[in-house]
């Protein structure tokens, strides 16, 4: 591939994604004096973090007792014993001091009356192990994301890290087995960029774009996650996406679970809090995963709202005008915007909207990235964190708040461990070009690609599917029309179309490398549904109802290289990391 | 008699018209400024022909139909499509706004799409921002405090404190409000337009933050603020409803009384 140019940069550590993960891991790094860069396909602003809304959780206590040990039985609980005990003690004892920085970097989080970080209720939080709800989560109005992340990029200037801003990753740089960096495109003068680093870190989002409606954005597209298949290398518990029980109604924009936490509950065509029913003690504050089947449960048996009663209406027009205006302001402009309704008035109609994908790269509680080779294997030079990995402290299913916790305690882990890892300025070894060659033959097949298929129209098909085939509710005749109506949009893209050849800022080849990306990633998470034949957190199969601890507590790890998919498994870790907390074994799951 | 002329390429041509091939009775027509870099063209308008019944309410919506059905090479930026990212950011009918929330119903005949005003086209709506960035990064736009916290506790910040930065902390920096300033369009390298300075008071005025002075030192510099002639436009057109002009005469306020 001589025709392209490439230019080479060499750093200590390369973080691939300025999302709230990516951000935090590059702080730390450059904070330690070591050479780091990071890539982004968009201004680090402008990543998705930006629009997480309710808050981020730590047991801090602000408004009443807690304890991080309460934080953790809650999300081992909300993981439905898939989540890792080790990592999930690490992320809630980690939580509140994580918080606290977070706020002397200057996150303008909403006070107390005493000028504390305010807290306040969401689904799934509570104190003294699941007796009663409590006031967990921190919050920055309902802005708590965008309120992070702009902190975050500016404590990144401040360490001086280098950012190499609208470049798209396109592969990892492997050698026998280890990874030396990455390859990248810049948008912005269509130059191809050689990355060489110690250590790459991912930090590339979740892909929720794989389906139709999702409360994503446009650029949630996992390109990390399709990196490492391309590589060899297995995603796990793809097959746990969760729906938010709240996505606006016919618009998919996110309806924050702080809107309940606030005093706001559900109601069905007949007026009915329905989910006194499902979820007799905590109702309207139960997990997403609940939730979501609750008014997926509602919906099908005939008692949804409007015209096709298909969706349902969350109340907040009895909560104080004056709350709403201070603690919900994002969320009214949004539904004032999007449907043009009065919140403090009216309804807002909401329906379960495709939100977070618990599934993505295996790693430990380091971030370091693992596979699988008789027992857990690390892959060195390389770590995941944030959306696209799966450490996994959210399981079968996340509690809400639990991301932006995950982001900046994992994000800090990473930085953490690659400086354990590397002496700053370690020259590289030299890396023969058929790796950067095999990438860019990708890159200029697709580029000159003249076939039939418009990546639109793949990528529709593709969303469609998932949205049908892979629901709320999934079957095994569902899922294995799934499996071969996928796999059929797969072998589409061999015959696919890129109408702009050129180099600079052509979002038509980009579309197409991240359709590529994705359709990678709907294989991976439709087969892993299919192969799990119980109902775990997000999972949930109508011809296997119950949890089967016997035959499924474990992860799934999904290859898929060339045509070819694997599926195998590894262990739940159940122990925890230290005395100074009990594992929690499993039982069964009601709110 | 004096002759004015256009640097070469700068006319702005009309381009192709894409005809609407679904025989509906409901078209709107479209208007999209093109132009791509290395073809040495001018730059252009295409028409495109949409039948608005199916298509989504807003302006993105109209954008992300035409790339996926008529013309994939169309080419923007767009992330979260509901108002917080602020990549969409763009003129519209005339005004800089978010083309996720901008309405096309509130639009009368056909609707007219251009990148914002005064800044480098990379392509078609893409525009060059690296400027306002910089300028962003010279503000120093972290808390800064003269000694080491403690790890364990918050800085503490009363209620009234905390809404003081109410309206300006939600800024997203999409630019529709400098790229609407003409002081911003004639003095783009020294000026630091409404979004910079609206950032650079959000921390002047954060109650947590212990070196206001030299803050309001670095911006009340000549041009840096100064440069604002209270024309009002920033206020205008931020489609977050938030009031840079009043960040900036806020600011201007202080450096006059302290």
């Amino acid at each position: 591939m001589s025709a392209y140019k490439i230019i080479d940069h060499e750093y200590d550590v390369l973080v691939v994604g300025a999302g709230g993960a990516g951000l935090r891991a590059a702080v730390g790094l450059s904070e330690s004096g070591l050479n780091t860069a990071c890539i982004s396909k968009v201004f680090p602003t402008r990543s998705h973090t930006s629009a997480a809304q309710g808050g981020i959780s730590a047991a801090l206590g602000n408004a009443g007792d807690d304890d991080w040990r309460w934080h953790m039985y809650d999300t081992v609980k909300g993981s439905d014993w898939l989540g890792d005990q080790d990592s999930i003690e690490y992320l809630c004892k980690e939580a509140p001091r994580a918080v606290i920085e977070l706020e002397h970097y200057g996150v303008p989080f909403s006070r107390t009356e005493d000028g504390k970080i305010y807290q306040r209720a969401f689904g799934g939080m509570t104190k003294d192990y699941g007796n009663s709800p409590v006031q967990r989560t921190c919050a920055a109005a309902d802005r708590t994301g965008h309120a992070i992340l702009h902190t975050l990029y500016g404590q990144a200037l401040k360490h001086n890290t280098k950012f190499f801003i609208e470049y798209f990753a396109l592969d990892l740089i492997m050698k026998d087995g280890e990874c030396k960096g990455v390859i990248a495109w810049n948008l912005n003068d269509g130059t191809i960029h050689r990355f060489r680093s110690h250590i790459t870190i991912i930090a590339t989002g979740g892909y929720g774009k794989v389906y139709y409606s999702a409360t994503a954005a446009h650029t949630c597209t996992g390109d990390g996650n399709g990196m490492v298949l391309r590589a060899g290398l297995p995603l796990q518990d793809m097959e746990f996406v969760q729906f938010h029980p709240t996505g606006l109604y016919g618009i998919g924009c996110l309806i924050s679970e702080a809107v309940r936490g606030e005093g706001g509950y559900l109601l069905n065509s007949k007026g009915e809090r329905f989910m006194e029913k499902y979820a007799p003690n905590a109702k309207d504050l139960a997990s997403r995963d609940v939730v979501s089947r609750s008014i997926a449960i509602e919906i099908n048996e005939g008692r949804g709202i409007g015209e096709h009663k298909d969706h349902v209406h969350l109340h907040i027009s009895h909560i104080d005008k004056k709350i709403i205006e201070a603690r919900l302001p994002g969320i009214s402009e949004s539904v004032e915007t999007f449907v043009g309704r009065d919140v403090t008035k009216e309804p807002i109609p909401v329906v379960p909207t495709v939100h977070y994908n618990m599934g993505g790269i295996p790693t430990n509680y380091k971030a370091e990235v693992l596979t699988v080779d008789g027992k857990d294997k690390t892959i060195p030079g390389l770590m995941a964190i944030g959306e696209a990995a799966c450490v996994s402290v959210h399981g079968a299913n996340r509690l809400g708040s639990n991301s932006l916790i995950d982001l900046v305690v994992f994000g800090r882990s990473a930085a953490q461990r690659a400086i354990e890892l590397v002496k700053p300025n370690t020259p590289h070894e030299k890396i023969s070009s058929s790796e950067t060659d095999k990438c860019l033959d990708r890159f200029d097949r697709l580029r000159n690609s003249n076939g039939q298929n418009k990546t639109s129209e793949l990528r529709l098909t593709m969303q469609k599917t998932m949205q049908s085939k892979c629901a709320v509710f999934r079957t095994e005749k569902t899922l294995k029309e799934g499996v071969d109506k996928i796999k059929e949009t797969y072998e589409g893209m061999e015959s696919i179309s890129v109408k702009d050849k050129s180099l600079i800022f052509n979002t038509d080849l980009m579309e197409t490398l991240e359709f590529d990306n994705l359709i990678r990633q709907a294989i991976t998470t439709m087969e892993s549904a299919y192969s799990r034949k119980e109902s775990r957190g997000a999972h949930a199969r109508e011809d296997f109802p119950k949890r089967d601890d016997v035959n499924f507590m474990k992860h799934t790890l999904s290859w898929h290289n060339g045509k070819q998919i694997k599926i195998d498994y590894r262990p739940v870790t159940l122990s925890t990391m230290s005395n100074d907390v009990q594992s929690f074994p499993p039982k069964e799951r009601i709110y | 008699m004096v002759k004015f002329n256009l640097p070469k390429n700068s006319k702005v041509l009309k381009g192709n018209y894409f005809k609407d091939t679904t025989g509906s009775k409901n078209i709107k027509k479209i208007n999209i400024y093109r132009w791509s870099p290395g073809k040495n063209e001018n730059p252009k308008i295409d028409t495109f022909e949409i039948d608005i019944k199916k298509c989504g309410n807003k302006v993105l919506d109209i954008l992300n139909k035409i790339k996926n059905e008529i013309d994939p090479s169309l080419t923007y930026r767009r992330s979260c499509a509901h108002g917080v990212c602020g990549s969409c950011a763009m003129n519209v009918d005339g005004i800089n706004t978010l083309s996720c929330m901008k309405s096309h119903k509130d639009i009368n005949g056909d609707i007219n799409i251009y990148p914002l005003p005064h800044l480098k086209v990379i392509k078609d709506l893409v525009a060059d921002l690296s400027t306002l960035y910089r300028q962003y990064e010279t503000i120093e736009p972290w808390l800064k405090t003269k000694e080491k916290k403690s790890k364990t506790v918050e800085i503490n910040q009363s209620k009234e404190n905390r809404k003081k930065l109410d309206g300006f902390y939600e800024c997203i920096m999409c630019a529709c409000c400098s790229t609407s300033c003409p002081s911003y369009w004639w003095n783009e390298e020294k000026y630091l337009g409404p979004a910079v300075l609206l950032q650079a008071y959000r921390w002047i005025i954060d109650s947590r933050d212990e070196e206001r002075k030299e803050r309001l030192k670095i911006v009340g510099d000549k041009l840096k603020l100064y440069g604002c002639h209270t024309i009002m436009n920033c206020t205008s057109s931020c489609p977050k409803g938030l009031n840079p002009a009043k960040a900036i005469s806020s600011l201007k306020k202080m450096l006059a009384t302290n």
